[in-house]
């Protein structure tokens, strides 16, 4: 029970993560039916950012309060990233809208293939440590020695995540960008006829979806204090199964598949193997797809004669 | 197409300037400057600062303003470059009619590619010789040459499946790598030569690859490329751990290498070089690799040629056009896709126990998504379906990563510190961009009708179907 | 009302019965039973909604009945009397030395085209885009020609059994190419044809999968008078020539009138009227039915616009 508890905690904790970069698939997959392949390591780059950002607020500027150089961090990073996913919208898939299929899932392998290789050329191959932001916990409570604790960076992670879903649940379910989006969902030419800007919408989508995932980098950076070139596939993949999870297309879909599939994860590694907990992931998404390809949340896809 | 339709909608500028090709010098100023904001904002933080690490294992930052004002100033000038130079003779390609006839030129180039690119491969290990002599045409047999026609081989291995079939496969590495380790366990446990293995292999492959093709045979589009995705990973991910059979990480190594009909490429006394009086040199190895990889990859072209003109091609096609309208002719869509399945992992299969033999070690790291995502790339840069398209693109985008690893007069321009093979994959990847703006269909896009009643017409990529899968 | 056809069970191709399709729901098709008698055109009409092309999807294996019975005959009618012990044996299909006897409604899509033998056109058309108009024909063939191909085997070999096969397949491909006047395109990829063209190489691929019953869902939506003058010769040559029954949904009345046999009326699901053109054509649910109106109201509806 213990550790079954202490287990849920790391477990939505990680599922947070998850379910903020899942969003990013979910959403640019509603808009443009495209599975950005190299949103994974937007996130990636999205961390490298708030590394480095925390790295000048705290060795150059010397910012003592952790929290502003947290808040700092989140804005500066969540900035930076949108620029770099509304650049890469721009030039790897914009030029490809509405032709061949499978040409802008290469063009996403292709910057995806890039991006790692222009972080590791730039930053080193090596693994980036830092201190540990934020400790502290509350132990919740303590049962045969086995504390069962809370820390302060989980809660952190868990309000931000909260607040800033809201915020962006708001953004996309009630204002004008949203009905936007929507419309352009349904049917782009259409869209574009009745005065709705198609090329903002969907460039303002993918800067939503970098923003969530610089939140879910600045949070990832914090959590396990180190980064490297090579973390953006699979938290990618397993964002992207928490994607097909809830149900592709579907916003709360993708946060409570995040979630799932992040205690699944903790859960495995706990109780059975370590070794496997990615193939478990893997399972997960092979196993989803197949034999509900709609997800808990999406709508089935009816096939027409 | 699109790229028209855009450049008409961005630039309402009348059409006589158009014509002529004129420059708006204010116009492409701005634009380089808008460009090299962005750059500005787009490197800032990776270029413009470096983490590293002190002498007591902390991280600091240190700056590159130079480099990251270099690179800035690069986007700006080629901005610049783009619109003084290339885009007036691009708005000039495009205002010019469609040439109906291909040229004389392109005829004669299209009838005598294939005759002469064969004959070319056949004596490649000849003109290596002639050319760099002995001692150095190791490198470029091996590094080149067969690294080259593995990957044309798993190409077109995988243009059955997404090229014919339309079934888009993000894990073919997977029965790549079941072709090696089935050749290593059993070649290192039964004792087999590679001969006997090697269709063994292949069986063992398009066995896997029915299996796993049976649980997607539902699935469509990009879900189809994911749950192929999700396979791949398993297969290498169970390979790491499950020690006992793969030795995990480590790899398995001492596989046997292969000998001429017996004879072992060694320098015992009953070695090819002594049987044959020659001096002895690791060449001869590396030459017969080559015509064995050569001869199984003519292989699989030459059944690929074949399976497009019987009923079974026709009906992988037919699938890539429409699938309902197949069921409805009374074709078990299931069966041809499983087919078209297996016999994709089939080629893979015997790739694999090629590559095993050939480096004689093998490890999970060979069989990465990246590995994947390479042969999906040079099937889709090569224009799926096409056969040459795809020698092609794997001629250019292989043999390309492995020029860089090669290119050290680089240090003699950016320093002795530069490591120009630190930036293959960089390009690598921005090249697949690149090429899949500048030509979505592919290098080859028409589509060669597999029978003809009067007259070869190819048809035009417009018309040919991508497939739901 | 019209009684049921009067053609003896003997006579009749395709026995559909009671069949039923929800869709969640929505009751898509409500008990609806009507024979198609062999070397007959049987038209299916009635307004937008009515569940027609629904009723196609059942019989081609498309979609999967939620109740009723689709059973076709080949041979002669004396398979008929194998009906009951068919169904109560809950196998597809039973063969006898006059010939088989099949239900529709157990096989999946596939085996309806291939061992029952009904072929099918699309409301909009579904040719194979990039293939050419002679490949289109030859995928037809396929079944045929796997078979001559050894399961592709002695094919990929060089066996000369397919060599062989695949001759007679091109002249049969040709034969109907001459037939719908498109021999001169025939290494033309099918998505370059005009509309009509299309439509027309539709029903060719689908006869050349040696149908016994041809099922073509809007053969002449969108074909100018001449087209359609041609679709019509086109039909009765299938009637006439190849002895072929031809289940045909039609919103053209001029078309539907002129050629078929017998025609089915439907009306969001239900049957409202089964009989011969002339005996249809003056019945008033379906005037009703296709004016919109309650059935006692039909003869102000038919003043009002002029009938």
């Amino acid at each position: 029970m213990d550790v079954f508890l202490q287990q849920l905690i790391n477990g939505i904790t990680l599922g947070s993560i998850y379910g903020l970069i899942a969003i990013g698939y979910t959403m640019v997959f509603g808009i443009i039916g495209m599975v950005n392949f190299a949103h994974g390591d937007v996130f990636m780059v999205s961390a490298f950012i708030a590394l480095i950002a925390f790295l000048i607020l705290t060795t150059w500027l010397g910012i003592s309060s952790i929290v502003l150089a947290l808040l700092i961090v989140l804005i500066v990073a969540m900035l930076f990233t949108s620029l770099v996913n509304w650049v890469i919208e721009r030039v790897a898939y914009r030029p490809l809208r509405g032709s061949f299929r499978l040409a802008p899932l290469i063009s996403a392998i292709g910057m995806s293939i890039f991006l790692s290789n222009f972080v590791q050329v730039t930053q080193g191959p090596r693994n980036k440590s830092i201190p540990p932001m934020i400790s502290g916990e509350f132990v919740l409570f303590t049962h045969n020695n086995y504390p069962v604790t809370l820390s302060y960076k989980q809660l952190i992670i868990w309000g931000v995540t909260a607040v800033l879903l809201l915020a962006f649940w708001y953004l996309v379910a009630k204002t004008k960008l949203g009905r936007a989006q929507r419309a352009c969902e349904q049917d782009q030419k259409m869209a574009a006829l009745v005065g709705v800007n198609v090329d903002r919408t969907i460039a303002t989508t993918f800067v939503i979806a970098a923003a969530l995932a610089a939140v879910a980098g600045t949070m990832y950076l914090m959590y396990y204090g180190v980064v490297t070139f090579s973390d953006g596939f699979v938290p990618g993949v397993k964002a992207f199964t928490a994607a097909v999870l809830g149900g592709i297309g579907s916003l709360p879909g993708a946060v409570i598949g995040g979630l799932l599939i992040g205690l699944i994860e903790t859960m495995w590694s706990a109780y059975f193997s370590i070794d496997y907990k990615d193939v478990a992931a893997f399972s997960i998404l092979a196993i989803t797809l197949i034999f509900l390809p709609q997800g808990l949340f999406g709508r089935p896809d009816v096939e027409k004669v | 197409m699109t790229a028209l339709a855009n450049s008409a909608g961005e630039n309402p500028r009348p059409h006589q300037a158009l014509a002529h090709g004129r420059v708006d010098a204010m116009a492409a100023l701005r634009d380089a400057g808008i460009t090299a904001a962005i750059a500005f904002g787009l490197f800032l933080p990776l270029i413009g600062f470096q983490t590293t690490v002190n002498g007591e294992n902390a991280l600091i930052l240190i700056t590159r303003w130079p480099l990251l004002l270099a690179v800035v100033a690069a986007v700006g000038i080629g901005r610049l470059g783009y619109s003084v130079l290339l885009e007036p003779r691009l708005r000039q390609r495009a205002m010019r009619p469609i040439a109906t006839t291909p040229s004389a030129l392109r005829t004669f180039v299209g009838q005598w590619f294939v005759p002469f690119g064969i004959a070319f491969v056949a004596a490649y290990p000849a003109l290596v010789l002639a050319t760099v002599g002995f001692s150095r045409s190791v490198k470029w047999i091996d590094n080149f040459g067969i690294q080259i026609l593995i990957y044309v081989m798993l190409g077109w291995g995988l243009n059955i499946v997404v090229g014919l079939a339309g079934l888009l496969d993000l894990g073919y590495v997977a029965f790549y790598a079941v072709g090696a380790y089935s050749y290593a366990l059993l070649a290192k446990t039964l004792d087999l030569s590679f001969w006997v293995l090697l269709p063994i292999s292949g069986i063992l492959a398009s066995f896997w690859g029915i299996l796993l093709g049976f649980p997607v045979l539902r699935l469509r589009g990009d879900y189809l490329a994911i749950v192929t995705l999700a396979f791949g990973e398993i297969i290498r991910l169970v390979i790491i751990n499950f020690t006992a059979l793969t030795n995990g990480y480590a790899g398995i190594g001492g596989i046997p290498r292969p000998s001429f009909f017996g004879i072992p490429f060694n320098a015992d006394d009953n070695g090819f070089a002594a049987v044959f009086g020659l001096p002895f040199s690791p060449v001869y190895r590396v030459i017969f690799l080559y015509y064995v990889i050569l001869a199984l990859a003519l292989l699989t072209a030459f059944v690929t040629v074949r399976l497009r003109r019987l009923p079974v091609g026709r009906a992988w096609e037919a699938l890539r056009e429409d699938e309902i309208a197949c069921r409805s002719l009374g074709i078990n869509t299931t069966n041809t896709k499983l087919t078209a399945f297996a016999m994709g992992a089939m080629f893979a299969g015997f790739a694999g126990s090629f590559f095993a033999t050939r480096q004689g070690f093998i490890s999970p790291e060979s069989f990465t998504f990246l590995e994947s995502a390479t042969i999906l790339s040079i099937v889709v840069l090569g224009g799926m379906g096409s056969q040459v398209g795809v020698a092609i693109a794997a001629i250019v985008m292989i043999g390309g990563t492995e020029i860089m690893r090669d290119l050290d007069f680089l240090k003699k321009i950016f320093g002795q510190t530069f490591d120009p093979t630190q930036y293959r994959m960089l390009i690598f990847g921005f090249a697949m961009v690149l090429i899949m703006v500048w030509r979505p269909r592919g290098l080859i896009s028409t589509r060669a009708p597999s029978v003809v009643l009067k007259e070869r017409k190819s048809i035009s990529a417009d018309l040919v179907k991508e497939g739901h899968g | 009302m019209t009684e049921k056809n009067e053609s003896s069970a003997a006579e009749t191709l395709l026995r559909v019965e009671h069949l039923t399709m929800r869709f969640g729901g929505l009751l898509a098709i409500d008990d609806l039973s009507f024979d198609v008698g062999e070397g007959a055109i049987t038209a299916l009409i009635g307004p937008n909604g009515a569940g027609k092309t629904t009723v196609f999807n059942c019989i081609t294996g498309f979609y999967k009945p939620s109740s009723g019975r689709l059973a076709l005959r080949h041979g002669d009618g004396t398979v008929w009397n194998e009906l009951a012990m068919l169904t109560d044996s809950g196998a597809r299909s039973v063969t006898t030395g006059n010939g088989a006897l099949f239900l529709l409604e157990r096989m999946p899509d596939y085996l309806v085209a291939q061992r029952a033998r009904v072929a099918r056109t699309f409301q909009n058309i579904r040719l194979f885009p990039g293939m050419t108009v002679l490949e289109n024909l030859l995928v037809a063939q396929h079944n045929r020609l796997m078979l001559a191909s050894g399961y592709t085997l002695l094919g990929v070999l060089g066996f000369p059994s397919y060599a062989h096969a695949e001759r007679s397949a091109i002249d049969k491909a040709r034969d109907w190419l001459d037939r719908i006047g498109l021999a001169a395109r025939a290494d033309d990829p099918a998505g370059d044809l005009p509309y009509g063209a299309q439509r027309r190489l539709e029903i060719a691929r689908a006869m050349c999968t040696d149908p016994v019953l041809l099922c073509l869902d809007e053969p002449a939506a969108g074909l100018n008078p001449r087209e359609s003058a041609e679709l019509n010769a086109l039909l009765l040559a299938i009637r006439d020539e190849f002895r072929i029954a031809v289940l045909l949904i039609e919103h053209d009345m001029t078309v539907v009138m002129e050629i078929s046999d017998h025609i089915v009326v439907l009306d969001y699901g239900v049957k409202i009227a089964d009989g011969v053109p002339d005996a249809v054509r003056n019945d008033d649910k379906v005037i009703a039915a296709y004016l919109g109106v309650a059935e006692d109201q039909v003869g102000e509806a038919e003043a009002e616009v002029g009938l």
